[in-house]
C-alpha cells in the first residue's frame, strides 16, 4: 500500500486549458458559447441601433387593431373588421387545412404510383416513371402555378352554366357543379341542430365547433368499438369451435343503424349549389386556389414518396415475396400484408421529411392567392402595418412549432412501429 | 430379346434435330408485348386505357406545340398567323405563340447581363464542370485537375462579377497564408497554437490589409474585365448562380455543423442542433423575406449590400442545414471500426477526421449532396417572389410588355423544359453514382 | 471558399454606405449611377424589353432624375421591387428613390417616414367587367366574385367600399397583374379591380377591348408618386424638382425638340430662362449644374411628352389626360413657380 503513492498534485496551470483534454474540452465550449452570445449580442444591438435611427420600435399592439382587409376561404368566423391577430389565425388555420390534406393525398397517390411503377406490366411502369421524373425535377412553385392556369383555363366560368342552352351543366345529378372558380359540393344541414358551442369565449383565437357534427363523430366512434367488440367475440368463437361465425350483418348493422337513427333525429338533408346572380349559392365551397394548392403539392409530393415507396419496397429481399407466394397468397395480398407491412420502416423516415417539406411548401400559396399564414400574416398584414420584424418572426415562429410538431409526432409513430415489428 | 428389340427399332436418330426457331408468339414485338403488355385481362384492360391515355394527351398537345407563329412579334401577330393558317377553334385562335421565346429566350437564360459579355457565364459554367469532374468522375480524369479544381472558387466569382483580378488572386492569398502557417508553424509552437495564430493572419489579412493591397497592385498592374453588377443577374444564370454559390459554400459550413451534432460537446452541440432544426423548420421563402426585408436591419448600421447577395447569404444558411444533414448520414453510414482504426493509429480527432473519415464520408454523401442540390436548385424559383428577376419572376415583366401581355403556358412551359433537362440530368448522374457507390451484394 | 470575396465586398460596401450615409447625392454621385426602385412589370408603367432596358411612365421619373444629376439618362440601375420589398428597400438604402405607382398615404408617409416629393400620376381605383354581364354600376356587384392585386391598398379600398354599401363579394387575391388578368379573362372572376390606369392598360391588350366595360365609379383617391426617405431634404428636393421642371416645361411649352433652342440665349420669358438655367442659379441652388432642367427635357422629354409616348392615347394603353391634365386645362397638374 505504502508504495502506491498519491500522484504528485498538480498546480493548475493555463495552458492546461488548451493542451489537457479534461479541460479542453471544457475551454472549446466556453468559446463557443462566447462566440455565440457575442454574435447574437452583435445582431440585436445592430437591429436596436437600425430601428432607432428609423425611428421604429418593436411592438406587437398592432395585433389588435382590425385588419381591414377581407378573406374568402376561411374555417372560421372571420370580416375585415376583426384584429391582424384573427386573420393571421385565419390564415393559420388555412396553412393547416391544405397541409392535413395535402399529406393524406400525396400518402395516397405515392403509396399508389411508388407499387405501380414495380408493375410487370412494361407500359404503367414506364408511364408512373415519367409521371415520377416530371414532377421531381420541376420546381413545385411552377407546378402550383400550372395547376392554377389549368383549371382556370379549362374548366367553365359560372356564366356558361346560365340561359337556356349553358355550355356547362352541373355534374352528379345536378349536385356538383365545376366551375373555374372552385368546385361547389352539396353540404349537410340539419334542420333540429343542436347548434354551435363557442370555444374562447371573445378571444382572437375563438371559433365555434356543430354540435351536429361532434354528435355524429361521437356515434361512430361508438360504433367502431362495437365493431371490435364483435370482432374479438367472432375471433374467441373461431379459437374455441375452428368455425368463424358470420359477422358482416352484425357489423354492418351496428355502423349503420345509430348513424341513421342519428340522422334522421337531427332532420339531416343536402343543401345543393345553386347558381344565383354572380355565383353558384348554396353547397359548399371549394375554391380554385385551395384545390390548386393541394393538388399541386400533393402530386409534387407524392413524386417523392413514390419513390421512397419504391425504394422500401425493394428493400425487402426477394425472399419474402416468394415466401408468401408459396404460401398461396394473391399478389394483392402479399403486397398488403407481407411486403408493405415490412417496407414501412424503411418508408416512415423519409416519409416524415416529405411531410414537413409539403408543410413549408404550403407557404408558396401566395402564388396563387390561397390565403394561409404567409399571406395574411406575412404578406398583407406586413403591408399595411409596415412591421416587417415582428410579423416575419411570428411567423416564423408558428411555422417552425409546426414543423417540429409534426416531426416529434411522426418520430414517435415511427418508433412505436419500431417497436411493434420487433 | 435383343435379337426381336433390335428387329423392331426402325429407325434411330444419329444426328441432332437442327435448332429451332422459337415460337413466334415468345419472341419480337409480339412476345415482348405478350409478357410486358397484355399478360392477363386486367393487365389488357389497363394497357389499353392508358394507350387511350397517350394518344389522347398527345392529340391534345401536338397541334398546340406545332403552331406556325415563330416569327411573330407580339400575341396580336400570333393571333393572325393562326388566323391565316386556318387555326380557329370555338374559342378563337388555337396554338402557341412561340415568338415570346424567340425574342426572349436570351433573356430567360441571362437575364440583364451584357450581351457581349455572354461568354463570361458560358465560360464560368463549362469550367464549372471541369473543376467538378476530379470530384465527381474520379476514376476517368486525371488527378492532376484537382489543383484546378482548388483554384476554381476564385475564378467562378471573377468570370462573373469582374472586376480586376487581384482581389480574387488576394482572396486566395489569405487561404495560402493560413495554410503554410497551419503547416509550418505547428513545427514551432505546437498545433492547436499555429492554427490560431494562423486563422487570425488569415483574417486580419482579409479584413485590413488584401484591400489595400488589392488597389495597390491594381494601380500598378490594371488586369481586369468590365465588372457587371449582381442587379443584372437573371433569368436562368441567376438561378443556377445562387444554387452554386449557396452549395458551395454550404459545404464547409455544412460539414462543421455535421462535425458539431455529432460532437460530445453539450453547448456545441445544442448550438449545432438549434441552427440545423431551425432553418429545417421555417420554410425557404420566410428566410427569403428576411433576406429581403430584416437582413439589412441586423447589419451595423449603414451597411447595405444588394439583395442577390443577401439572397446567396440566406440560400447558404440554408442549405447547410440540409447539407448537414446529408454529412451526418454520411457520417452515421462508415463502420464503427473506421473510427477504431483511426484511434487505433495514435491519429487525433482533426486528423482522423481529415484522413480517414471525410474523405470517405463524403463520398457517400456525394449524392445526397446532388439532391439537395436539385433541390436547392429548384427552390431558386422563390425568389420571383421577393422581386427577383429569375425566370419566373421574368415572366411577370416579359407579360408586362404590351406585346406579350396575356401569354401563359409558352413561357411556364419554357421555363419547365429548362429546369427539367438540368434537374434530370443532375439526378440521373447521381443515381449512376449512387450504383457505383453500391458496393454490398444485395 | 467564394465568402472570402463577399466578406471582403461587404466590408467595402458597409464602408462606402456608411461614411456617406447622409448625403444620398454625394453618394449617387459617387457611384455614378441612381439607384430607382419600380415595379415588377406593369404595363405601360414599368417594364423591360428584349434588351433589359427599362421603359414606361414610371421609369421616365428616374431617368429624370439621372438626367438632372448626371446629364444622362441611363446612368439609371433599376431595382425591381414587389409591394412587399418596396419600402425597406427605400428605407435601407439599398434604392435611392421609388417611382413605383404607389399610393401617398398618410401613414406611409407619417408612420413608414417617407417622403413624397409630388404626385406624378392622379389615379382612383376602379372595376372592369365583361359587357355580357350587363352590370352598369360597382353598386350592382353584389356577391360578386372579384379579382384583387394585393399588396397594395387596393383591399382596403375595396373592404371599405362593401362595407358601406352594404354588399357582399367575395375577394380573390392575386399578386401580379398578368395573373389578374388571366383570371378576369377566363372568368374566374366577375370583374377585376385595380388602378383605372392598369385597368386601361389591361383592357388594350385583351383580344376584344370593346367586350369589356370600366365601370364609372372610382372607390378611391390614388395619388401615385415618387418617394424618398426621411431625413435627407435636399435630396427630395433634387427629386421634387426635377419631376416639377418636367411638369412646368409642359406648361411652358418646352419639349424636347425646342428645348436646345430655347436654352440656347435666354428668351422673353423669365420663367423659362430660370427653369432653363439661361437665367438666375436654381441649379447651383439644387446642388446640379445651370443645365439640369435642359438635360431632362432634352432627354426625357416633358411630362406631357412622356405621357403621350408611354401610356397616352396614342399608345395600346390609350389613357386619356383626365386630371392629370395641366392646371390650365382642368387638369390638377400645377409645378410651383420656378424662382
Amino acid at each position: 500500500m505504502t508504495t502506491i503513492s498519491d500522484p504528485p498534485a498538480e498546480s493548475f496551470k493555463l495552458s492546461m486549458l488548451i493542451y489537457d483534454t479534461r479541460y479542453r474540452s471544457m475551454t472549446i465550449q466556453v468559446v463557443a458559447l462566447i462566440g455565440f452570445m457575442l454574435l447574437v449580442g452583435f445582431l440585436v444591438n445592430n437591429t436596436a441601433q437600425n430601428l432607432a435611427t428609423s425611428g421604429k420600435t418593436v411592438s406587437f399592439g398592432f395585433l389588435a387593431n382590425p385588419a381591414g382587409y377581407d378573406i374568402n376561404q376561411t374555417l372560421i368566423d372571420y370580416n375585415n373588421q376583426h384584429s391582424h391577430f384573427r386573420a393571421s389565425f385565419v390564415g393559420l388555420l388555412n396553412t393547416l387545412l391544405v397541409a392535413v390534406l395535402g399529406c393524406i393525398t400525396a400518402t395516397v397517390i405515392g403509396v399508389i404510383i411508388g407499387v405501380l411503377r414495380l408493375s410487370p406490366n412494361w407500359l404503367i411502369a414506364k408511364l408512373t416513371a415519367v409521371y415520377v421524373e416530371m414532377f421531381r425535377n420541376v420546381p413545385v412553385l411552377l407546378w402550383i402555378v400550372f395547376s392554377m392556369a389549368i383549371l382556370i383555363e379549362t374548366l367553365p366560368a359560372p356564366r356558361d352554366f346560365r340561359g337556356e342552352d349553358p355550355a356547362a351543366t352541373m355534374n352528379l345529378f345536378d349536385s356538383v357543379a365545376v366551375t373555374n372558380r372552385g368546385v361547389y359540393v352539396p353540404e349537410a344541414l340539419f334542420s333540429r341542430s343542436l347548434g354551435d358551442v363557442h370555444l374562447f369565449g371573445n378571444s382572437p383565437i375563438r371559433f365555434d365547433i356543430s354540435l351536429d357534427l361532434v354528435l355524429i363523430l361521437a356515434v361512430l366512434i361508438a360504433s367502431i368499438f362495437g365493431i371490435r367488440a364483435v370482432r374479438t367475440r367472432a375471433d374467441a368463437q373461431q379459437e374455441k369451435t375452428g368455425v368463424r361465425p358470420k359477422t358482416w350483418y352484425l357489423t354492418l348493422g351496428i355502423l349503420v343503424v345509430p348513424l341513421l337513427v342519428v340522422l334522421v333525429a337531427l332532420g339531416f338533408h343536402l343543401g345543393y349549389p345553386e347558381l344565383k346572380g354572380f355565383n353558384f349559392s348554396g353547397g359548399t365551397y371549394l375554391r380554385n386556389s385551395l384545390i390548386a394548392l393541394w393538388l399541386a403539392l400533393s402530386l409534387y409530393t407524392a413524386a417523392f414518396i413514390a419513390e421512397n415507396v419504391r425504394a422500401g419496397i425493394l428493400a425487402i429481399s426477394k425472399g419474402q415475396t416468394e415466401a408468401a407466394a408459396a404460401l398461396g397468397l394473391r399478389s394483392n395480398r402479399i403486397m398488403s400484408l407481407v411486403i408493405l407491412p415490412q417496407a414501412m420502416r424503411v418508408i416512415i423516415p423519409p416519409l416524415i421529411s416529405q411531410y414537413l417539406n409539403l408543410t413549408k411548401n404550403s407557404s408558396l400559396a401566395i402564388a396563387v392567392g390561397y390565403m394561409d399564414l404567409t399571406g395574411t400574416l406575412m404578406g398583407i398584414t406586413l403591408n399595411q402595418t409596415g412591421k416587417e420584424l415582428e410579423t416575419l418572426l411570428l411567423g416564423m415562429l408558428v411555422y417552425l412549432i409546426i414543423s417540429l410538431s409534426i416531426s416529434t409526432l411522426m418520430n414517435w409513430y415511427n418508433n412505436r412501429v419500431k417497436l411493434v415489428e420487433r | 430379346m435383343s435379337d426381336t428389340h433390335a428387329e423392331t427399332v426402325a429407325f434411330v436418330r444419329d444426328t441432332m434435330l437442327p435448332q429451332q426457331e422459337p415460337p413466334a408468339s415468345t419472341v419480337g414485338f409480339l412476345g415482348w408485348s405478350k409478357t410486358n403488355l397484355f399478360t392477363g385481362p386486367f393487365n389488357t384492360i389497363v394497357t389499353v386505357l392508358c394507350s387511350v391515355f397517350i394518344v389522347w394527351l398527345l392529340w391534345m398537345l401536338i397541334p398546340w406545340l406545332l403552331s406556325p407563329t415563330w416569327n411573330a412579334t407580339s400575341l396580336g401577330e400570333c393571333r393572325e398567323f393562326l388566323v391565316a393558317a386556318g387555326r380557329v377553334g370555338e374559342h378563337g385562335a388555337s396554338g402557341a405563340c412561340w415568338g415570346v421565346i424567340r425574342e426572349r429566350w436570351i433573356q430567360l437564360l441571362f437575364g440583364f447581363y451584357p450581351a457581349d459579355l455572354y461568354w463570361r457565364p458560358i465560360l464560368a459554367f463549362v469550367l464549372l464542370f471541369v473543376a467538378l469532374a476530379p470530384v465527381l468522375f474520379s476514376d476517368k480524369v486525371p488527378g492532376r485537375l484537382l489543383m484546378f479544381t482548388m483554384i476554381y472558387p476564385f475564378l467562378f466569382p471573377w468570370l462573373l462579377w469582374g472586376g480586376t483580378i487581384w482581389s480574387p488572386i488576394c482572396a486566395a492569398l489569405g487561404f495560402v497564408i493560413l495554410f503554410a502557417g497551419v503547416k509550418y508553424l505547428s513545427g514551432v509552437i505546437g498545433q492547436l497554437a499555429s492554427i490560431i495564430v494562423s486563422v487570425l493572419a488569415a483574417a486580419a489579412w482579409w479584413l485590413f490589409v488584401s484591400g489595400a493591397v488589392q488597389d495597390a497592385l491594381a494601380s500598378i498592374l490594371p488586369l481586369a474585365i468590365q465588372s457587371v453588377p449582381s442587379r443584372d443577374f437573371g433569368g436562368m444564370m441567376l438561378s443556377i448562380t445562387i444554387g452554386v454559390v449557396a452549395i458551395a459554400c454550404s459545404l464547409p459550413l455544412g460539414i462543421v455543423l455535421a462535425l458539431g451534432r455529432r460532437s460530445d460537446l453539450l453547448i456545441v452541440k445544442s448550438l449545432c442542433v438549434g441552427f440545423i432544426e431551425f432553418i429545417r423548420g421555417v420554410p425557404l421563402i420566410t428566410l427569403l423575406f428576411v433576406a429581403s426585408t430584416l437582413l439589412n436591419i441586423f447589419m451595423p448600421p449603414g451597411t447595405s449590400f444588394d439583395i442577390i447577395l443577401r439572397v446567396i447569404i440566406m440560400a447558404t444558411l440554408f442549405a447547410s442545414a440540409y447539407m448537414a444533414e446529408v454529412i451526418r448520414g454520411g457520417l452515421a453510414a462508415l463502420p464503427k471500426g473506421q473510427y477504431e482504426g483511426a484511434d487505433s493509429l495514435g491519429l487525433d480527432y482533426w486528423q482522423s477526421q481529415r484522413l480517414i473519415i471525410m474523405p470517405q464520408a463524403l463520398k457517400i454523401s456525394i449524392p445526397g449532396i446532388v439532391s439537395t442540390f436539385i433541390g436547392l436548385f429548384k427552390d431558386t424559383t422563390l425568389v420571383s417572389v421577393i422581386g427577383l428577376l429569375d425566370p419566373l419572376g421574368l415572366t411577370n415583366s416579359i407579360r408586362a410588355d404590351q406585346a406579350w401581355n396575356g401569354i401563359v403556358w409558352e413561357l411556364y412551359g419554357f421555363i419547365a423544359v429548362l429546369f427539367f433537362i438540368f434537374c434530370f440530368g443532375m439526378s440521373r448522374y447521381s443515381m449512376y453514382l449512387e450504383n457505383r457507390l453500391k458496393t454490398d451484394h444485395r | 471558399m467564394k465568402k472570402t470575396v463577399f466578406l471582403g465586398a461587404l466590408t467595402v460596401a458597409g464602408l462606402a454606405a456608411g461614411a456617406a450615409a447622409a448625403a444620398t447625392l454625394d453618394d449617387v454621385k459617387a457611384r455614378g449611377k441612381l439607384n430607382c426602385g419600380v415595379a415588377t412589370g406593369v404595363p405601360g408603367f414599368a417594364a423591360p424589353d428584349a434588351n433589359g432596358e427599362w421603359a414606361g411612365f414610371d421609369v421616365s421619373v428616374c431617368r429624370a432624375v439621372a438626367a438632372a444629376i448626371f446629364g444622362d439618362p441611363k446612368a439609371v440601375e433599376f431595382v425591381p421591387t414587389t409591394g412587399k420589398t418596396r419600402f425597406t428597400a427605400l428605407a435601407s438604402g439599398e434604392i435611392d428613390m421609388l417611382a413605383r405607382n404607389t399610393t401617398w398615404t398618410f401613414s406611409r408617409d407619417v408612420d413608414l417616414k417617407f417622403e413624397f416629393v409630388g404626385v406624378n400620376y392622379y389615379d382612383g381605383q376602379g372595376f372592369i367587367a365583361p359587357k355580357a354581364l350587363g352590370v352598369s354600376s360597382a353598386k350592382e356587384l353584389d356577391g360578386a366574385t372579384v379579382c384583387i392585386q394585393t399588396g397594395t391598398t387596393t383591399e382596403l379600398n375595396l373592404a371599405d367600399f362593401f362595407r358601406i354599401n352594404n354588399i357582399s363579394y367575395e375577394p380573390v387575391p392575386i399578386e401580379t397583374n398578368a395573373e389578374a388578368q388571366q383570371q378576369y379573362l377566363a372568368g374566374a372572376c366577375d370583374t377585376y379591380t385595380t388602378d383605372a390606369s392598369g385597368l386601361a392598360a389591361s383592357r388594350s391588350t385583351f383580344e376584344t377591348p370593346s367586350d369589356h366595360v370600366i365601370l364609372p365609379e372610382i372607390i378611391s383617391k390614388e395619388p401615385l408618386g415618387p418617394l424618398v426617405r426621411h431625413g435627407d431634404s435636399e435630396w427630395a428636393d433634387i427629386v421634387r424638382w426635377s419631376f416639377n421642371a418636367m411638369v412646368a416645361a409642359e406648361e411652358y411649352g418646352v419639349t424636347s425638340a425646342n428645348v436646345e433652342e430655347m436654352a440656347s440665349a435666354a428668351g422673353d420669358n423669365p420663367e423659362v430662362n430660370r427653369l432653363l438655367g439661361t437665367e438666375g442659379n436654381l441649379g447651383e441652388m439644387l446642388g446640379l449644374d445651370a443645365g439640369w432642367a435642359k438635360n431632362i427635357i432634352a432627354s426625357v422629354g416633358n411630362y406631357g411628352e412622356v405621357f403621350d409616348s408611354t401610356i397616352g392615347e396614342s399608345t395600346p394603353i390609350g389613357l386619356a389626360r383626365g386630371l392629370n391634365a395641366q392646371w390650365t386645362n382642368g387638369g390638377l397638374l400645377y409645378a410651383p413657380p420656378f424662382r
